[in-house]
């Protein structure tokens, strides 16, 4: 009896040792098979508007006039570029300090309340589908925009808004985490030092966590830059630079859903929105580059 | 049961021909096709059994998959359509997907779906040689109209000064004898069936995407943006016109069914569904029943288009119009 319980025992320990490794090898093998074909496919399409089209990637990156399907064909992104960084940038300078204030006020302030109540409210915005965001701007942004200041309401100041909401998510999350995770040492040195409340968060909180803050706001702007459909119903989509915040501009994301389904796979027109997207792909590797960097640098 | 089934493959083609003003297709899709149809015979002999309850009805014996994708104009019609289609074939399953009309010319081109739905002809996207292997099936005709926010007191707009107004020459509602106020461009993107029926059919050139215009693909984006923003002009499908926005004439004719049917309006459009080379079989069917008073008088008018039959003239790629 005893004999065989001593030889029975090993067997499930290696079983279940194997089911894991081969459970997780299947698992990264599919992930990277799937990452690396569509960088694969991405760049192999991309690429194709400078091996086969001929176009200099100097024209795609400064060029102010995009015109593929013209007489003749046009490939000035930079109006794109252009427009993608400023509603991301103004995206995050919105949603920042009110990512940063929720997390203090869930964390600091009133953690019943707020983790209770605000933090799942907050991630709640995550959820809703990004053509609601979209709409919501139409109805709403817009309009009041075209009230207040001069122009049509559309452009990047609306853009920039509808995609601050839908970013305070992500920064309010990491820096909630990341306050939460604050040695509570760092704050009853400060008190006994005779700091009130307000100068321990500027003082101290704030600088310790602001690695992991920018950590939220750059992972918040590849997010915004990134984003097609809200931003495009409501950045109007003229391909040139704005003279002012309330005038029709475009991003990349939305150059590329206006047209990927109207031109023909292949064409030269087509594979200048994979271009388009390639130089997406390439700025997102550039964030987590970033992020992985202030990472290093976290205090904590 | 073989030979029955094979002559109704054979009557369904010609009469599909008859239908299409295009017969471009090559032999060797044929032989493909007629393959294919064997095979989808083979598969109706063990259906037999089912097909059986419905009997004097010969398309209940088909069976097999068809799957279309390409123009979201067309999208509504072909689905509804399709959806009929299935109740009285129960063996066929139709997919219809969108995806734009360059998405749909590139797939049959390549055969990826049987079906591709185009606002365009085939020749405006595809290569010469890859559109000649394309069969057009025109299905539906759908027309267009200059449409301004309800606010703008001009009615009517002449081939020209929509010129002007498309390519920035205009920029003020007063210039064509309406208030002071400017004017906000609503197009579509540079790429858009739409668009470039819009702008071979009312202004007779490309224009160019202006600082400061605004574009949107969809169409109900383009109405309400039309009908919220001071002095805004866009285009819209028939279909998609209602009291939020101001339709105007075009040279002084109304954008109505009858002044398209009679060839007095001009902006308007064949809505396309291309094969690659003759249709098979069960395309075929879907193809005639879409081009059957069943469809074209009760879901194409149902959903805004204008049916084929109607139209008292025709007209080619190159825009000659001809008498029917």
């Amino acid at each position: 009896m005893a004999q065989s319980t001593k030889v029975q025992q090993p067997k499930p320990h290696i079983a279940e040792e194997w089911v894991g490794r081969v459970y997780t090898g299947i698992c990264i093998f599919i992930l990277i098979v799937a990452i690396f074909s569509m960088v694969y496919f991405v760049a192999s399409r991309g690429l194709r508007t400078f091996i086969g089209d001929g176009v200099n990637p100097l024209e795609l990156l400064t060029g102010l006039k995009w015109n593929p399907g013209g007489e003749p064909a046009l490939f000035g992104a930079l109006p794109f570029i252009f427009g993608s960084f400023s509603t991301s940038i103004l995206a995050a300078l919105i949603a920042g300090p009110l990512g940063f204030c929720a997390a203090v006020f869930m964390v600091e302030i009133m953690p019943g309340f707020g983790r209770k109540f605000l933090q799942p409210v907050i991630e709640l915005l995550a959820g809703i589908p990004s053509v609601v965001y979209g709409f919501v701007g139409l109805s709403v942004i817009v309009p009041l925009f075209r009230d207040i200041f001069p122009g049509q309401g559309i452009g990047i100041a609306a853009g920039a808004l509808v995609l601050s909401v839908m970013i305070l998510p992500t920064i309010t999350t990491i820096a909630t985490d990341a306050l939460a995770a604050l040695p509570s040492g760092l704050k009853e040195g400060s008190y006994a030092l005779g700091a009130t409340r307000w100068q321990t968060i500027y003082r101290i909180v704030l600088p310790t966590m602001l690695p992991a803050l920018l950590t939220g706001i750059v992972l918040g702007i590849a997010r915004a830059f990134g984003e097609a459909l809200a931003v495009q119903m409501v950045i109007g989509n003229a391909p040139h630079i704005p003279r002012s915040l309330f005038e029709s501009t475009s991003t990349l994301t939305s150059a590329i859903t206006q047209s990927m389904g109207n031109t023909v796979m292949g064409s030269a027109h087509n594979n200048a929105l994979w271009s388009l997207a390639l130089i997406l792909m390439l700025m997102t590797f550039v964030f987590v580059f970033i992020v992985r960097w202030l990472e290093g640098r976290s205090k904590i | 049961m073989m030979a029955l089934v094979l002559t109704f493959v054979l009557a369904a083609c010609g009469q599909s021909n008859n239908n299409g003003t295009n017969n471009g297709g090559n032999g060797g899709n044929t032989t493909n096709n007629a393959t294919q149809g064997s095979g989808n015979a083979g598969g109706n002999a063990e259906n037999e059994g089912n097909a059986g309850a419905n009997e004097g009805n010969a398309a209940s014996e088909l069976s097999g998959s068809i799957i279309a994708s390409g123009s979201s104009a067309l999208q509504p019609l072909v689905d509804q359509a399709s959806r009929k289609f299935m109740d009285e074939n129960p063996g066929v399953t139709i997919q219809v997907q969108g995806g734009g009309s360059g998405t749909g010319l590139a797939q049959v081109s390549e055969k990826q779906v049987d079906i591709g739905n185009s606002d365009v002809y085939a020749e405006e996207k595809l290569d010469a040689d890859k559109a000649a292997e394309l069969v057009d099936h025109q299905v539906a005709v759908v027309a267009m109209a200059a449409v301004v926010n309800p606010e703008v007191t001009v009615d009517n707009l002449t081939k020209q000064q929509l010129i002007d107004i498309f390519s920035g020459n205009v920029t003020n509602w007063s210039e064509v004898g309406g208030q002071d106020q400017a004017i906000q461009i609503v197009n579509r993107p540079s790429s858009s069936g739409t668009r470039a029926t819009f702008e071979t059919y009312a202004l007779g050139m490309k224009t160019e995407d202006l600082q400061g215009s605004i574009q949107e693909d969809s169409s109900g984006t383009v109405r309400k943006l039309v009908g919220e923003t001071p002095g805004a002009i866009g285009y819209l499908a028939l279909s998609y016109l209602d009291d939020s926005v101001k339709t105007l004439q075009y040279d002084g004719v109304d954008a109505t069914e009858e002044n398209v049917a009679n060839g007095t309006y001009p902006i308007w459009a064949y809505e396309h569904m291309y094969t690659n080379g003759e249709p098979n079989e069960v395309v075929a069917a879907f193809l005639e029943f879409m081009m059957s008073p069943d469809v074209q008088e009760d879901d194409v008018v149902e959903l805004g288009y204008i049916p084929s039959s109607l139209m008292q003239i025709e007209r080619d790629q190159g825009g000659n119009v001809t008498e029917k």
